[in-house]
């Protein structure tokens, strides 16, 4: 593989073929010109990066739990700072968490609050794949409304998830941070530009990048940078940063394609497309209308 | 023992919280990580305003809760920080899961713990309930009885932890250690700084050029050999805080011992119990004597490991012991009572005492030693 790309994480982790994570992951430590440590929460990069003997991590790496891991990087930041002013440490370093979204909206939702509000200097990259893929696939809070999963199965009285997603960007945006973006592993130049800002931005920063599961989303492993591109295109994953609070939308168009078409490319949205549940589709465009209107109606 | 070789030690009343304060600001660790919780804050209180005030170089992470105080504490430390916390009752509950994280990944982290009653019912005041929670989480266990014990003790504890690479903690009641004044003597802060030394760890995430993954996933084939070392790790405790009380014994001319003895030699019954209940209990055991009952106190200083051997040479001779514990055990025998019957290979009198902050009375103490209270609580 080709060593630039591989620098940080090596190949020979055992994520899934088609998993999108290994891309994130890559792509965003690529953008940092100073050495790494990284602090990551349990999940399925955790598992698939540290099977002791071996570690894909080329940089320093740091799994303590599934809820904490921005209290974690909350206390290697400040170690750091302490014996950089003690002269026991010379060179600059940068921080990084990555965590799923059960790790960021859920479990680790007070951890990460905490960390933002203390301004610690790091940078927290949540990949979402709306749900404990690691686990199996149950619903989390990022869980689209509509999708099925274990714990949230179509039959003949639900239709999979009737919540709709908790909207993190907005919360990490609340806690003051200079810089939040929302990205896609579809969209690299835009994730790898996010990623350059957000390290290089003093102070704590946010990057939710959307990251297609093969395994229990059910598509293809050939599709999920196809996927993650329809997400976009149809609106339901908008591109957009808030940087000191000014939002900016960084891919629009004048004619965003049907919900549908990325819907009926998973498994997860399957049950969506009988008769009964038609009805669902109608209600996840209009919410995506809606919330693209209102993001539109943000940018000054 | 110790002549005192300290020209310039000082001599104050303080609590036990403003003792163990006080032993952390002569430390002056790298990273304190704390979330305040009643009987413990008067620490971190008195820590803050030495770091407002420039006496301490600390970073002090004010977090959110205890699960991200020990959390941030584990991440400081495997950024090769020397790292202390502190916390009581409901906050060491809540940083259970982290306790054996700490321990698994080998961090030498130092905690002061004002030890207090687990609701519910809600109750803020000492006993040992949630230490006792805590007791087979990896962490070494060390009581203290007084405010000169919490001082003394904080820094024997912070180079043990560092030595035996094991977290520590130390232990005092809450509200009867953390909150009384004592008469104490400190030492000077470049004693300490020189007893401490400097802490240089192997492996550490900040050491870029030699990237460690910490916190590995490790299955069938290598978790229980994880697992067997760090209870090995638990074997090398005994001797080395044996030898580090020594030294500091030259520096501070105050001797401790992992069992502390009083009036056992010819005692017929003895009574063995944990922290600040000590001085009640020495002051009817001078009572009884005065009245012929020979009877002694044997105080259990280090919990984690457990001196075992120790104790069953200091109990050998004794017609009865009787155990005091401050925490109740449900649905089993008490902890303390429990290990002291292993430790002889005989039963014992097991008693349970100052739950929830509840006064032990020296006359409590002497019915009990004269047979007058049968019913296993000191209400």
């Amino acid at each position: 593989m080709n060593k630039e790309l591989t620098k940080n994480l090596a190949s020979g982790h055992s994520a899934c073929a088609g998993c999108a994570f290994p891309t994130i992951v890559r792509t965003i430590l690529g953008e940092s010109d100073v050495p790494v440590v990284i602090s990551n929460a349990t999940g399925c990069l955790e598992v698939t990066s540290t099977l002791y003997p071996y570690t894909a991590w080329k940089v320093p790496y740091i799994h303590n739990a599934f809820e904490n891991a921005a209290a974690t990087i909350s206390g290697v930041e400040r170690a750091y700072k302490i014996l950089k002013k003690k002269g026991k440490i010379k060179k600059e370093i940068k921080f990084v968490t990555f965590a799923g979204d059960g790790g960021t909206y859920d479990i680790g939702f007070q951890s990460l609050s905490g960390a933002l509000e203390r301004g610690h200097n790091f940078l927290y990259v949540c990949y979402d794949n709306g749900g404990y893929m690691n686990t199996g696939n149950q619903r989390s809070s990022a869980t689209p409304f509509g999708a099925a999963t274990e714990t949230t199965p179509s039959g003949k009285m639900s239709f999979g998830k009737m919540e709709v997603r908790k909207n993190l960007m907005d919360i990490a945006a609340a806690h003051g941070v200079p810089y939040a973006a929302q990205a896609n592993v579809a969209y690299l130049p835009d994730l790898k530009k996010k990623a350059r800002k957000a390290l290089e931005t003093e102070g704590p920063t946010f990057l939710l990048v959307f990251s297609p599961c093969t395994n229990n989303w059910k598509f293809p492993t050939s599709q999920f940078v196809s996927i993650a591109k329809l997400a976009t295109e149809t609106n339901f994953w908008p591109l957009y940063e808030i940087e000191k609070g000014k939002y900016k939308i960084n891919w629009a168009t004048e004619k965003p394609k049907p919900v549908e078409e990325f819907l009926k490319t998973q498994g997860r949205f399957k049950h969506l497309f009988s008769e009964k549940n038609k009805p669902v589709i109608g209600q996840i465009q209009k919410m995506v209308d809606a919330e693209f209107r209102r993001l539109a109606s943000l940018v000054e | 023992m110790y002549k005192n070789m300290t020209k310039n030690s000082k001599k104050l009343a303080l609590t036990g919280g403003y003792a163990a304060a006080e032993a952390l600001k002569q430390i002056n660790p790298d990273v304190m990580a704390v979330y305040p919780i009643t009987p413990q804050t008067p620490i971190i209180e008195v820590f803050s305003k030495f770091k407002s005030d420039g006496e301490v170089d600390t970073e002090v992470i004010h977090v959110e809760s205890e699960h991200s105080a020990i959390s941030a504490c584990v991440g400081s430390s495997a950024a090769g920080a020397r790292t202390v916390t502190a916390t009581s009752s409901q906050g060491l509950a809540l940083m259970n899961e982290i306790l054996y994280i700490a321990s698994g990944l080998r961090r030498p982290i130092l905690m002061l713990v004002s030890a207090r009653a687990l609701a519910a019912p809600l109750n803020i005041h000492g006993d040992h309930s949630d230490v006792m929670g805590a007791r087979d989480s990896g962490w070494v266990q060390i009581f203290c009885s007084t405010p000169q014990e919490v001082y003394d003790k904080t820094i024997v504890g912070m180079k043990l932890a560092e030595k035996v690479k094991l977290p520590v903690m130390v232990i005092m009641d809450g509200f009867n250690t953390s909150h009384s004044v004592e008469n104490m003597e400190i030492l000077e802060k470049e004693a300490v700084q020189k007893f401490v030394g400097e802490y240089s760890p192997e492996k550490y995430l900040l050491d870029i050029d030699n990237p460690v993954t910490f916190g590995p996933v490790a299955l069938q084939n290598s978790y229980f050999e994880f697992r067997k070392d760090l209870s090995d790790a638990f074997d090398t405790v005994e001797g080395e805080l044996e030898k580090i009380y020594e030294e500091y014994g030259h520096i501070s001319g105050r001797s401790y011992k992992k069992i502390e003895k009083y009036k056992l030699e010819d005692a017929e019954k003895i009574l063995v119990a944990m922290g600040s209940v000590g001085g009640t209990i020495k002051d009817a055991i001078d009572k009884l004597r005065e009245d012929g009952e020979k009877v002694g106190l044997l105080e259990i200083s280090l919990f984690r490991p457990f001196p075992y051997e120790e104790v069953k040479k200091a109990l050998k001779d004794t017609k009865e012991v009787i155990v005091l514990d401050r925490n109740l055990a449900f649905g089993t025998k008490q902890v303390l009572a429990s290990e002291i019957s292993h430790s002889i290979g005989k039963k014992v009198k097991s008693v349970v005492y100052g739950l929830g902050g509840r006064d032990t009375f020296q006359k409590q103490i002497m019915d009990l030693v004269k047979g007058d209270n049968q019913s296993g609580y000191l209400l």
